[in-house]
């Protein structure tokens, strides 16, 4: 094996370039969706509060535009570098084992830790589904979207019995992937715990996504069970 | 009792390598892995067949040589324990036993259960020091060190610079590795000086060498014989994140990961000329 | 030869100071110009080539693992003594001098010995600036543990890992200094031979361990730190690696050994178990600092050590050495239990056992404190044996440890070829013929840090070696004489593995140059071994080629030199009409059976010479004189 088998850097690697700075944009991007996470939650359970109160929220959302794109840029710059960081380090991770083992057993870790990579761009299709669907209304199967009525988008968007049943098990895996995600974020932004406070730290985490998820899941669930109609 | 061994015979580096089983007669439950391939070896050998190549020297689980995969776990089922200390009274008669080298890009395969795991030298030549030179010392009690800080600081110097990490790794990654060392001086006023230059030289060689990024999946710890917390990543994390910000990029330098192996000068006497 | 040890005159306080100031210095400008070639990266070769590195000449450093950082020194576990005299229990470098003295039983040199015990405070503080996590009390300063062969608390140590933490202390500043371009590392590179030219070591032959490639590396002057030959046992406390080539190379090119019979035995190792066994497992001699050592009082008495009462036991070591009790050196306590078990006493499966006990420690400190000290050691054991240390006593026997004999050196630590220095557990110099726990790691790190930089400088400056280069013929030869070896050891194809051939050898050596000789059974040996050695030329079988990876190969000329230096051994142990340290004659022994110097007729070095394939070694004396501590019976009742 010759040196020419490991691709050099001749220059030392810059923070974006190390796998460890990469690695904290990660955590802060990561972050930063996840406080959207729940804000978005909490707006959504208005929908419980009925049409008007919930589709006042959704004006009020859509008052001031250049506020909204803020917004909207804050996120959309999130997601890329999330997802540019995760797609490089998944290549070089590939790269870092060019022979794999004929049998590996995992002894320490999550199902979610080692699916990060599934979790993730299955929550991509759904985010992009879901914007066709709510806020562009392109795809919008069952009946006509109506924009400005989101009360009505909602529900009879979820009555079409596969669109929640695809909702609920894209939130499952979103569940998955904060579950690990939530932890690691501290882990690599570099937060140093002792053991017990890093096993008490995974069970939050844990306890945080399924709250949030389970949030967000009773949406669909109320309308199929026609709580909401 | 007896045991199926399927172990990994591979004769060099650009040999492809693959599986032979090897039936194993006469073990003792109270030998070592180790012993019995010892064993093994000694029947191949009358046989005129070349032994099963692995690393060894203290077989005390202190000097870090051995190592490799036993049925897809890093030095086996025990936890905390080397290869060298894993007596064969953990498995069952009968039981077949997969051995196979650590595999990373960073480890290149030298011959069977062996690898060259130089590159972890390099990671440490890279900074994992106190630049203090032969002579200038103060007395070692100008300093004082509470107990639990150099307790802290004892659990992360335990590494033994086994491998087992990066093996285990589903990311072949030297994070614990790295973590431990940077972690190890970071804790002691005496490293603490050096602690952004570490961090940022260490990751950068870490890099360099091709190992994986740490998705914190936390197999490392588990498989390591010496049960170093994943604390240490987060506290190598940390240490990179601040020296970052105070960026000393100019000063960061590293080396060429070399593979070959250099003989230093080059022989131009003919060994079998009969003098 | 005559030898002329180089020792200072004057006051042994003053002497290493004094040669401090009358050794020559190399201009500072002319030290990158000298190439150091350092064999060996364990703690006096780590700490040797990182100072030189430092001082600013060309290094190159060889060790036959894969990473300078395995070397064996890794596995001492207890500690490393130094005068600090931290507890204020009255401790002195005249006190550590003398206990080391006596402790060697008188057959080691006075002034290497204090200047080893001056240097011992220097080594702590230098390994704590480098970040070595010594033990601390809660106050923040450094914590000692006691040891044999002294009654004050002078040992440092970092759990059960003393060894590894000053190694990688060593390794860390070596890797420092490849960094920094001054010192060149060759792992997996055996060294095979040294070239001398002119009388000066000037070279060595090496093999690369992957490639099978020989090569040469010229310089001006070598340091040899290739550890000991404890292995020459088969069965012994040392890393399987460790090996006597190198030195034993040097000796047939003209270094002189000094007492090759001085081998320690550890009183507290793990029983042998199987004759599958491939080493044996030291428990830390810390260990007797809280357990009791204790065998049933009567004969065959196979009741659990639980349920044999108090009155039933006898705590021998207690009974016989009041004073020192369980602490007594560990020659002492090595040929007690060895006494106990041949009247039949030993416990455990094979009758070859002692009881180590820690009920009394645990219930007067409790269980906590116990595993705060010792805790790895504990799982270490229980990893091994499968019993709970801290519910039922440990059981424990002698193994063989630690060699004192070694290269003969000077006051310079330069043996008797000119260039040619030699550091740690390689020489012969510092513990006579019982080294005190805790002062190996102590010696190899003097002789690092603290010697060979001073004085490997005084002779560059002195003898000012002028080039050489590889075109000269005893390069040649020597390179010749090396694959001519290689390739006959592999040519034999014979029916007996090599490891064969070493366990029998070990049983030999074992037998008759163990814990206690006798002159016809040291004869017995010599022609066993001899014949054993026959045998092997004919009948070894080294699979493989030399021309890769091939660790049979590499066992087979360890195990070659091995049987010439067993029978040197032989013959060391079979001249020595005494009883002193290790080397415990059956003949000479006191009424109590306490070993029995003749200062009269051994108070010397036995430096023996190298005088061909098949005639006998010559014997040099160096003539032993002691101005401070005055040679007496060692009790330590
Ligand atoms: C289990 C155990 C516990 C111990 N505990 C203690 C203790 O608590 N306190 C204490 O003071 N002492 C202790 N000792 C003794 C002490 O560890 C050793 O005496 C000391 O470490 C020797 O160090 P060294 O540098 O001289 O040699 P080593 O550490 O043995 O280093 C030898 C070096 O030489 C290299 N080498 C050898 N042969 C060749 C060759 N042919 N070619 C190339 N390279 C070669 C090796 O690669 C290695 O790097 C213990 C010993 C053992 C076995
Ligand atoms: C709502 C959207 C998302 C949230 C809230 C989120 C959150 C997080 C968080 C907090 C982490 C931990 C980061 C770290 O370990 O430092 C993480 C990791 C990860 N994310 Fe996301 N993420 C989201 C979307 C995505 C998407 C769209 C992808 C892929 C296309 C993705 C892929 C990954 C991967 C692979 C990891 C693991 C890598 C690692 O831990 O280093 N994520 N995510
Ligand atoms: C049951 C669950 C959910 C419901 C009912 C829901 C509902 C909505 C609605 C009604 C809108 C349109 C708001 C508007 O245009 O006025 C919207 C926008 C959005 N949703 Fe959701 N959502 C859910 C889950 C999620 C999840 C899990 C994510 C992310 C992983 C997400 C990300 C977004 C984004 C990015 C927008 C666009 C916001 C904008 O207009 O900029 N949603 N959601
Ligand atoms: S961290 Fe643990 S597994 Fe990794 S090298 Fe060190 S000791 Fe081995
Ligand atoms: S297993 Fe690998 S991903 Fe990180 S936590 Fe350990 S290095
Ligand atoms: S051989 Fe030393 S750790 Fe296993």
């Amino acid at each position: 094996m010759s040196a020419s088998a490991i691709d050099l850097q001749q220059h030392a690697p810059n923070f974006w370039q190390s796998t460890n700075g990469k690695k904290i944009v990660m955590a802060v991007t990561g972050c930063i969706l996840f406080l959207f996470l729940i804000g978005h939650l909490l707006g959504n359970l208005l929908v419980f509060a009925g049409p008007e109160r919930f589709n006042s929220y959704a004006e009020f959302l859509h008052f001031d535009g250049t506020l909204l794109w803020i917004a909207r840029s804050i996120l959309i710059i999130a997601v890329v570098l999330h997802i540019i960081a995760t797609v490089q380090l998944a290549i070089r991770n590939k790269k870092a084992r060019p022979v794999g083992y004929s049998r590996k057993k995992a002894i320490n870790s999550s199902y979610a830790s080692r699916t990060m990579y599934w979790s993730g761009p299955i929550v991509l299709a759904f985010v992009i589904f879901h914007l066709l669907e709510f806020t562009a209304g392109t795809i919008h199967p069952g009946t006509v979207f109506i924009p400005g009525d989101v009360y009505h988008n909602v529900v009879t968007g979820f009555q079409v019995w596969w669109v929640s049943a695809w909702y609920i098990f894209a939130l499952v895996l979103l569940g998955m992937h904060l579950r690990h995600g939530l932890w690691s974020m501290f882990q690599s932004f570099g937060v140093p715990h002792s053991l017990p406070r890093e096993r008490a730290n995974k069970r939050l985490a844990l306890v945080v996504a399924v709250v949030l998820i389970a949030g967000y899941i009773s949406i669909p669930i109320s309308v199929l069970t026609g709580l909401l109609k | 009792m007896k045991l199926k061994l399927k172990i990994w015979r591979q004769r060099n580096s650009s040999d492809k390598g693959k599986f032979v089983d090897y039936a194993v007669d006469q073990v003792n439950p109270e030998m070592s892995m180790l012993e019995c391939l010892d064993v093994l070896n000694e029947t191949l050998i009358e046989r005129g067949e070349e032994p099963v190549a692995f690393e060894h020297d203290c077989r005390e689980g202190i000097c870090g040589s051995c190592g490799f995969m036993i049925n897809g776990v890093a030095h086996g089922p025990e936890r905390a324990t080397t290869v060298c200390q894993l007596t064969m009274r953990h498995f069952k008669d009968g039981q077949e036993l997969v051995l196979e080298p650590w595999r990373a890009r960073s480890f290149p395969a030298i011959k069977d259960l062996v690898v060259d795991r130089r590159s972890f030298d390099r990671i440490i030549e890279a900074g994992g020091y106190v630049s203090v030179s032969t002579g200038n010392a103060p007395d070692g009690n100008t300093i004082p060190i509470g107990k639990d800080v150099a307790d802290h600081a004892m659990d992360a110097a335990a590494c033994i610079g086994c491998g087992a990490c990066v093996a285990a790794c589903p990311n072949a990654s030297s994070a614990l590795f790295t973590g431990a060392k940077i972690s190890h001086l970071g804790r002691l006023p005496q490293g603490q000086i050096e602690q952004d230059q570490r961090a940022l030289n260490m990751v950068a060689q870490m890099n360099i060498e091709g190992f994986g990024n740490c998705t914190n999946i936390g197999e490392c710890t588990a498989a390591c014989p010496k049960e170093i917390p994943l604390e240490v990543i987060a506290t190598m994390n940390r240490d990179y994140r601040r020296a970052s910000r105070k960026s000393h990029k100019n000063h960061v330098r590293s080396v060429r990961p070399m593979t070959e192996w250099s003989n230093g000068s080059k022989l131009d006497i003919d060994p079998h000329a009969t003098s | 030869m005559t030898l002329d040890a180089r020792i200072p005159s004057g006051s042994i306080d003053k002497a290493w100071e004094k040669t401090l100031f009358d050794m020559k210095l190399v201009n500072p400008a002319n030290k990158r110009k000298h190439t150091i070639l350092v064999i060996g990266s364990g703690l006096a070769g780590a700490s040797a080539a990182a100072s030189l590195g430092e001082l600013g000449y060309n290094v190159r450093c060889f060790c036959f693992q894969d990473s300078p950082r395995r070397a064996h020194s890794i596995a001492a576990q207890g500690g490393i003594n130094a005068a600090k005299n931290y507890q204020n229990d009255g401790d002195s470098v005249y006190r550590l001098f003398y206990d080391t003295v006596k402790g060697g039983d008188f057959r080691s040199r006075e002034a290497n010995v204090y200047r080893l015990a001056e240097n011992s405070v220097k080594i702590i503080d230098q390994c704590v600036a480098q970040g070595v996590p010594f033990a601390r009390e809660y106050g923040g300063s450094l914590a000692n543990r006691s040891f044999g062969g002294a009654l004050v608390s002078r040992t440092f140590y970092a759990r059960g890992q003393t060894g590894q933490q000053l190694l990688l202390g060593a390794y860390q500043a070596l890797e420092r200094q490849i960094r920094a371009g001054k010192i060149k590392m060759f792992p997996r590179t055996e060294i095979l031979d040294i070239i001398v030219i002119d009388g000066q070591a000037r070279g060595l032959v090496t093999r690369n361990l992957i490639t099978g490639d020989l090569s040469v590396h010229m310089g001006d002057a070598v340091v040899m730190a290739t550890g000991g030959y404890g292995n020459v046992y088969y069965l012994s406390t040392n890393a399987k690696g460790s090996n006597a080539t190198a030195i034993w190379r040097a000796y047939k090119r003209g270094a002189l050994f000094a007492n090759p019979c001085y081998t320690q035995i550890h009183p507290t190792c793990i029983p042998v178990s199987g004759d599958y066994q491939s080493k044996l497992t030291l428990m830390s001699e810390s260990l007797r600092n809280d357990g009791r050592i204790w065998v049933p009082k009567a004969k065959g008495d196979k009741r659990p050590p639980n349920q044999i009462p108090p009155e039933d036991r006898d705590y021998y070591l207690e009974r016989r050495y009041p004073a020192f009790g369980n602490l007594v050196p560990r020659d002492v306590a090595s040929r007690n239990a060895k006494n106990v078990c041949d009247e039949g006493r030993g416990v455990g499966e094979t009758g070859l056992g002692v009881y180590l006990d820690f009920k009394d420690a645990i219930s007067r400190l409790g269980e906590q404190t116990i595993r705060e000290r010792y805790g790895n050691l504990f799982d270490m054991y229980q990893r091994i044996t499968d019993e709970d240390p801290y519910k039922v006593p440990m059981r424990i026997y002698p193994a063989i440890h630690y060699t004192m004999g070694g290269l003969w050196v000077d006051y310079y630590l330069q043996s008797t070829i000119p260039g040619l220095f030699v550091a740690g557990e390689a020489n012969f110099s510092d513990h006579g013929a019982n080294r005190l726990g805790a002062s190996a790691l102590m010696q190899g790190l003097s002789d690092g840090y603290f010697i060979i930089p001073y004085t490997v400088g005084d002779y560059l400056a002195k003898a000012k070696p002028g080039k050489v280069d590889e075109s000269h013929p005893a390069v040649r030869e020597a390179v010749v004489a090396v694959q001519q070896n290689i390739d006959r050891l592999l040519s034999i194809k014979g029916k007996r593995t090599v490891d064969s051939f070493h366990r029998e050898l070990g049983k030999i050596v074992w037998e008759y140059c163990g814990m206690s000789r006798t002159a016809q059974g040291l004869e017995k040996a010599i022609g066993e071994i001899r014949a054993l050695r026959e045998e092997f030329w004919q009948n070894v079988t080294v699979p493989g080629s030399g021309k890769d990876l091939n660790q049979s190969l590499e066992k087979a000329g360890r195990v070659a030199d091995f049987f010439e230096l067993a029978e040197l051994m032989c013959i060391d142990a079979r001249h020595r009409n005494e009883s002193c340290g290790g080397h415990f004659r059956e003949e000479y022994q006191t009424a109590e059976g306490e070993a029995q110097r003749d200062d009269e007729h051994f108070s010397y070095v036995a430096a023996w010479g190298y005088t061909g394939p098949d005639s006998a070694p010559a014997l040099n004396k160096e003539p032993l004189e002691f101005e401070y501590v005055h040679p007496s019976q060692r009790s330590y009742k």
